[in-house]
């Protein structure tokens, strides 16, 4: 009965059969198939726009009657190259480098403990308090900030408590990190960029770390390499990949941000900033993204730079 | 108690029984490794229990057991990657156990290699000696000495992801042998290549070990490469040693069940058919090779066991063929011969036949059942 009911099926396959054995004949159009979506909405939607960008930068703004002039010219670039303007790429892009150097050397050690040493259930809490920030909004978080490091706020009470006012004091009056308080200072703002973007950092770096494997360490060990010796010719040129994976992130993330600025700090001009304000408030949208494309320099400039120093060597 | 025990020895080769609390020492000078006691247990698991173990400077000495037996976490003690939980171990006379492995005049050849990846062929074969701050050009002259030990000559520049497993397995012993270690730690180096490659490898390891005249620990769970290469052999089950020999005390008298069973295939008698065959219910072992099959009836001469059977099962495997004898009593014997005359359709059509089998008696090795 059932060798009968089976025999018509087998002769005469399905639709839905033929259709995967056709597929499983043609793997290029099965491959075809599957990338063009999201092969569209790369193409279309996100080089497509950062083109449409690239062409708005060539445009320029009329200053008398405030309309986009749409033709190829060099004089936006021109308006860009100003010295306040340059200012502003310059804290941004030290701000963003300062970011990256802290986070990677904050990041480091907690990574490592929870790639080498923590449990299995240690590693999963730690993985879970990296990432449960993420999970609530950013501006929350930005605005909580703005509590605790004000001057009535959590932490320099904490900070009087244990006797280091002086010392805070001290930092503050420096003339280009300090101010009136932290979280209306330079520094301040470097340490809620740091907290923001550090799960970046600590993600790839535990990463890379957990991909060493143990017996590399053990035979560096064997050929007489105290661990030091072995963190420095082994571990960190194998991690380094990690480390620029994530310093991609929080270099970027810094360079393109503009809602910390306005919030913590001595509202200095960032570049997100300066966007922000050229296509909305002045309306100026070629010089906005004449300014957009300074960071995705800065970005290639920084890639090049890290290729050059052999950071994906080890890849 | 073994009656085969002590004639055949060699003095300078010890036969210790791991019963025997009194240990025989090799000889007289000061062993390259020394185990006294050690143990190491994870929690309620002993993967090592109250091992006892003098290796002899310059020999060959293999650890040889199934995985889990505790032959790994023994060498991984050696080169000092591990701790024990109790027990010391001295390399050359001096008590090591307490030493980090970087201040252990041992050096190891990883069973996965562990090359650095992002290393060419000379930097991780001058590993150590740039660690020792050895002047570039004494290094790169002694990269090339090893690479041609190794025959590898010229391969300085590659990158480890260019090299073949055989390539990469040389590679990983030069870099170990460049620090001129008194005792290489081997751990199962040869696991990962095929048949061919391993046996060519063997006979270069058993000649680099000659030449350079270095202790080789080496640890396999392939009793052949054990018996191939090893000067000496421990037999190791249960985190336990069965049994410290050369490969032919290891072979000829295997001094445990687990020994006989592991090292080469054997036959265990035991019971109403040992009673019947050898006039005891005492265990005892018999090789496969050392049985011959005749025809039923054939008068047994002085000085034979016997038994009659009938053949269940034939297997020929080109040199040789495997019968799967089944006794009148019950057991089962395997017996193995030599393809000499016969051809495959020979031995095939003995399937069913019943057969007298003979061997003898002196090949019986009785054996003290653990308990």
């Amino acid at each position: 009965m059932t060798t009968a009911s089976m025999t018509p099926a087998a002769s005469h396959p399905s639709a839905e059969r033929r259709l995967s054995t056709f597929l499983y004949r043609r793997p290029v159009l099965s491959l075809l198939l599957l990338l063009i979506p999201p092969l569209l909405w790369l193409g279309i939607l996100y080089i497509g726009s950062l083109l449409a960008m690239l062409i708005q930068s060539f445009y320029r703004l009329d200053g008398f009657t405030g309309r986009v002039v749409r033709e190829f010219g060099l004089n936006t670039y021109g308006d860009l190259f100003t010295q306040a303007h340059f200012d502003i790429m310059g804290r941004t892009a030290l701000m963003a480098a300062a970011v990256t150097i802290a986070g990677a050397f904050v990041a480091f050690p907690i990574a490592y403990y929870m790639a080498r040493y923590a449990g299995r259930r240690t590693r999963a809490f730690l993985y879970l308090a990296v990432l449960l920030p993420l999970w609530s909004s950013y501006l929350v978080r930005v605005y909580a900030w703005k509590f605790i490091l004000a001057k009535e706020g959590v932490f320099n009470w904490f900070i009087s408590q244990i006797g280091l006012q002086g010392v805070l004091n001290a930092v503050l009056d420096f003339p280009l990190i300090g101010g009136e308080s932290l979280s209306v200072s330079p520094l301040g703002l470097f340490l809620v960029f740091l907290y923001v973007w550090l799960p970046y950092m600590i993600l790839p770096v535990a990463a890379a770390l957990e991909r060493v494997p143990r017996s590399l360490l053990e035979a560096s060990g064997d050929l007489g390499a105290r661990p030091e010796a072995t963190f420095q010719h082994v571990t960190l040129p194998l991690v380094f990949p990690g480390v620029v994976a994530g310093s991609i992130f929080t270099f970027s993330l810094t360079l393109g941000d503009f809602i910390i600025p306005t919030i913590i700090g001595d509202s200095s001009p960032f570049i997100g900033l300066a966007v922000y304000q050229y296509q909305g408030t002045a309306g100026n949208v070629p010089l906005a993204a004449a300014f957009t494309i300074v960071p995705m320099v800065i970005m290639a400039a920084y890639l090049i730079i890290a290729k050059r120093l052999g950071a994906f060597d080890a890849l | 108690m073994n009656p085969c025990e002590g004639a055949k020895r060699e003095p300078s080769q010890g036969f210790a029984n791991p019963l025997d609390e009194n240990r025989i020492v090799a000889n007289d000078s000061v062993p390259a490794v020394r185990l006294s006691g050690v143990s190491r247990h994870f929690g309620e698991v002993k993967a090592l229990d109250n091992i006892h173990l003098d290796i002899v400077d310059g020999e060959f000495f293999s650890m040889l057991g199934p995985s889990g037996s505790g032959k790994t976490t023994c060498l991984r003690l050696i080169a000092g990657f591990d701790q024990p939980t109790a027990g010391r171990i001295e390399l050359h006379g001096e008590d090591v156990t307490d030493l980090p492995p970087y201040e252990r005049s041992v050096n190891t050849v990883f069973q996965d290699y562990a090359l650095f990846p992002h290393m060419n062929v000379a930097d991780n074969v001058g590993y150590g000696l740039m660690i020792k701050k050895a002047p570039r050009p004494e290094r790169m002259k002694r990269v090339s000495e090893m690479l041609d030990l190794v025959q590898l000559p010229g391969m300085e520049q590659r990158k480890p992801s260019q090299l073949s497993g055989g390539q990469r397995q040389r590679v990983a012993l030069a870099r170990a042998l460049i620090m001129h270690p008194r005792v290489l730690l081997l751990d199962e180096p040869l696991g990962a290549l095929d048949l061919k490659l391993r046996q060519q490898m063997q006979i270069e390891l058993k000649a680099i070990q000659q030449r350079v005249g270095i202790t080789f620990i080496y640890v396999t769970h392939d009793q052949e490469e054990a018996l191939t290469m090893s000067d000496r052999l421990a037999v190791f089950n249960h985190g336990r040693i069965e049994q410290i020999g050369t490969p032919a005390e290891a072979y000829e008298h295997p001094a445990t069940p687990f020994a006989a069973g592991f090292v080469g295939v054997s036959n265990l008698i035991s019971g109403a058919t040992a009673q019947a065959i050898s006039g005891t219910p005492d265990t005892f072992s018999i090789r496969p090779e050392k049985i011959n099959i005749q025809a039923p009836g054939v008068v047994v001469p002085d000085g034979y066991c016997s038994a009659n059977g009938r053949i269940r099962d034939v297997v020929y495997l080109g040199m040789y063929t495997r019968y799967l004898v089944e006794l009148d009593g019950g057991a089962d014997l395997t017996v193995v011969r030599q393809n000499l005359d016969e051809t495959s359709m020979d031995v095939l059509a003995n399937r069913g036949r019943p057969v007298l089998l003979t061997w003898q008696r002196e090949h019986n090795r009785p054996i003290a059942a653990l308990s």
